[in-house]
């Protein structure tokens, strides 16, 4: 009786909530660290808050290399979730030219993206053909060096304001038994600081050339041979930290057991939970101190098509909340990130974050590798670079072969 | 006219193809799913290996350039050879001591069924579970260097795990202390099979026992062998979760395995068409290994 009872009345509210026009909305990111599932959830909060639809959150443990196939499997499989996390760049490009994706133009034309979307070449990662596909999110770059001034001070020796300092300061480091450059060994990592260097040591033009014009003689010339030598030193200070993750290295860092490590913003969050003050207790040098570019990086929301005139509204309004100044504000402060708006403030923000902010606005910026090359690419360079940096026998030159015959193939 | 000739056709001998009808409808679901899964599965992935197919199929032929960029890359070389050490070593390695331990069991010692169990215990985990715990085994930091370290002998250094020449070896301890346990049970139940009788004459005849074993029992364990080998081999072939679970394939590319490329090319770099060029070559191994076997199995049985 009992059972009759819960059956027929589960069963009328099933009848009840398709019959609403409200719309649970499945969200799928794979942001679950502390400071990135704070700043989801206030995703989550505005969309309870301001609609009457119902954010389902669908995070996915494990990097993005783990969320993404699984994100992929579900839109190409007929399970699409309402919402999905890509980064910026080219990682659902052929699942929007299969005509998977909901089309956002009506909507961002009518709220004027194009006009405070900063920079806008965020905007023109989301379009194909001229169509709108995407939201975006936050801005993350790569190109800082994080420096502790006790494992200096320890050393003495005066903390380096570039990477050549860097460089000089390394042996009394090590002769003070500390770790010159912490480096986690996920092979994303060794990717990532590679780059940081290339923009800071091969120059903008350089790195633009072999990026986004793909021409692989310039990888193969001089300027990246400057960069390959220094990723050689940069090995080599880094071949006793026995670290794993990124957060391990940041720790090495924060203790003081290590000298610096190449880390994007996000290790910024690390230091604010250890209570240690920006330009007191560390110090972060955009660029490596030589060049100072931040590359725009970063997230971005997609919509999968769904044929249901209710639950497209319910996304259009998702994707119109995301990107409202309340929730760039509320998102960005709690991530650690950039907001993708020009006309918001971020007063709240530390010293390292308004420095990026300060870059962000004289337009010193290049996009990210993730929008320049595809993922097949890039993993082709991953490849490479996590051998030639556990590898201390992989000679430079070798590797800048290698890596001049990625690009030369590259798409 | 049709009643009279179907009498005539009832009173034929049954057709071939009628003989044990249920058995064969029976059989219909798995053939159905061994033609459509398997065959044509196997067979869709090679006409797509020849493509320049991404994120989703297409059929853009480029003839073998993805085979000729995947015989390019070096993390596919790093892996062929991995697993050409991983598989050699491991076949041997678990078929000897596999049948090592049966025979050592056999010999009707006391508390057989606590060793038993104890040997074949490590084959209820998963790769990952063992991976995992031999992960923290070989660490240096809390693994079995520290210990030896903690008893004094300062100088110890065991960590093969972090060594680009050793690793492969670190990743057959876990493999060997998972696998034998379930190769020593098949051998064992080989060995319980042997006529007592066989024993009683090698006794009379005064053939020491190690001999008795070498040249009469293993001769006669040959279809117990094949069946090991077969377990063991396509284990091999699909080697790719210990991986995962102990090393992620590095230090460096150190210890990727070809499964690993594979997973990995098809679903993070969005690269169907090299994924499976790769796979497909997988399979190219593991026909040139089955093939010829079977082959030698067909004639000795129509001889």
């Amino acid at each position: 009786m009992k059972k009759t009872f819960a059956l027929l009345a589960s069963t009328s509210l099933i009848s009840v909530g398709t019959t609403a026009l409200a719309v649970d909305l499945e969200v799928t990111h794979w942001w679950t660290s502390g400071g990135e599932a704070a700043a989801v959830a206030e995703f989550a909060r505005l969309f309870n808050e301001n609609t009457e639809h119902t954010w389902v959150d669908g995070a996915i443990a494990g990097a993005g290399g783990t969320a993404r196939p699984i994100m992929i499997g579900r839109i190409t499989g007929g399970d699409p979730m309402g919402a999905t996390q890509f980064n910026h760049g080219r990682q659902a490009e052929e699942l929007v030219e299969a005509g998977l994706m909901l089309d956002l133009t009506d909507l961002a034309e009518a709220e004027g993206w194009r006009d405070f979307v900063n920079p806008t070449s965020l905007l023109d990662s989301c379009t194909i053909d001229g169509r709108i596909y995407c939201v975006p999110i936050n801005i993350h770059s790569w190109q800082w060096l994080w420096l502790s001034h006790q494992a200096y001070e320890d050393a003495g020796v005066p903390v380096p304001t570039n990477w050549e300092e860097f460089i000089e300061a390394a042996p009394a480091l090590e002769e003070a038994g500390k770790i010159p450059l912490a480096m986690g060994g996920q092979p994303w990592q060794a990717t990532g600081a590679f780059g940081v260097m290339a923009i800071a040591l091969a120059g903008t033009d350089a790195w633009e050339a072999v990026h986004i014009d793909q021409n692989a003689d310039v990888a193969a010339g001089p300027e990246f041979a400057r960069v390959f030598e220094a990723a050689a030193q940069a090995r080599a200070f880094s071949a006793r930290s026995n670290v794993q993750d990124w957060n391990q290295a940041t720790n090495m860092v924060i203790s003081g057991q290590a000298g610096g490590q190449i880390m994007g913003d996000w290790a910024q969050g690390e230091f604010q939970v250890a209570g240690l003050v920006a330009g007191e207790d560390y110090s972060c040098l955009p660029g490596l101190g030589m060049n100072e570019i931040i590359s725009t990086g970063g997230d971005a929301f997609y919509f999968p098509l769904i044929n249901d005139p209710d639950v497209q509204a319910a996304q259009l309004e998702l994707a119109s909340m995301m990107i409202s100044q309340e929730a760039q504000v509320a998102f960005n402060l709690k991530k650690g990130s950039l907001p993708v708006r020009g006309d918001v403030d971020l007063e709240a923000g530390n010293d390292c974050m308004q420095r990026g902010l300060e870059i962000l606005a004289t337009g010193n910026i290049l996009p990210d590798a993730n929008q320049t090359f595809s993922p097949d690419t890039q993993g082709q360079i991953e490849d490479l670079m996590v051998e030639f940096w556990n590898d201390p026998n992989f000679s430079a030159e070798d590797a800048q072969r290698q890596y001049a015959e990625i690009i030369a193939r590259a798409d | 006219m049709s009643s009279a000739r179907r009498a005539r056709d009832g009173a034929r001998p049954p057709i071939r193809l009628l003989r044990n009808l249920s058995s064969k409808l029976a059989a219909i679901p798995m053939v159905l799913v061994g033609l459509g899964v398997f065959v044509g599965g196997t067979i869709w992935t090679i006409v797509h290996s020849f493509t320049d197919s991404r994120l989703l199929p297409r059929l853009n032929w480029v003839g073998f350039d993805q085979y000729e960029r995947l015989w390019n890359t070096r993390r596919w070389l790093v892996s062929i050879e991995n697993l050409a050490i991983y598989g050699i070593v491991s076949l041997v390695l678990t078929m000897c001591l596999g049948f090592l331990l049966a025979a050592l069991l056999d010999r009707k010692i006391r508390f057989e069924d606590t060793f038993r169990t104890i040997f074949l215990y490590p084959f209820a985990l998963s790769f990952i579970v063992t991976g995992l715990a031999w992960q923290w085994i070989l660490n240096p930091e809390f693994g079995i260097q520290s210990i030896i370290r903690g008893l004094g002998f300062t100088n110890f250094n065991f960590d093969p795990l972090y060594n680009p020449d050793l690793v492969i070896f670190g990743l057959l301890i876990a493999g060997l202390w998972q696998g034998t346990g379930l190769i020593m049970v098949i051998m064992l139940a080989g060995l319980r099979g042997i006529d007592e009788d066989i024993w009683k004459a090698t006794r009379v005849d005064g053939i020491p026992v190690w001999k008795t074993y070498i040249v009469v029992i293993i001769p006669m364990m040959k279809p117990v062998f094949v069946t090991a080998l077969v377990l063991v081999t396509s284990g091999i072939v699909k080697l790719y979760d210990l991986v995962v679970a102990m090393t992620s394939g590095g230090p460096g590319i150190a210890s990727e395995v070809p499964a690993k490329y594979v997973y990995d090319t098809l679903f993070t770099r969005q690269n169907l068409g090299q994924g499976f060029a790769a796979s497909t070559m997988m399979l190219v191994t593991v026909a040139i290994i089955l093939i010829p076997w079977a082959y030698m199995q067909y004639r000795e049985k129509r001889q």
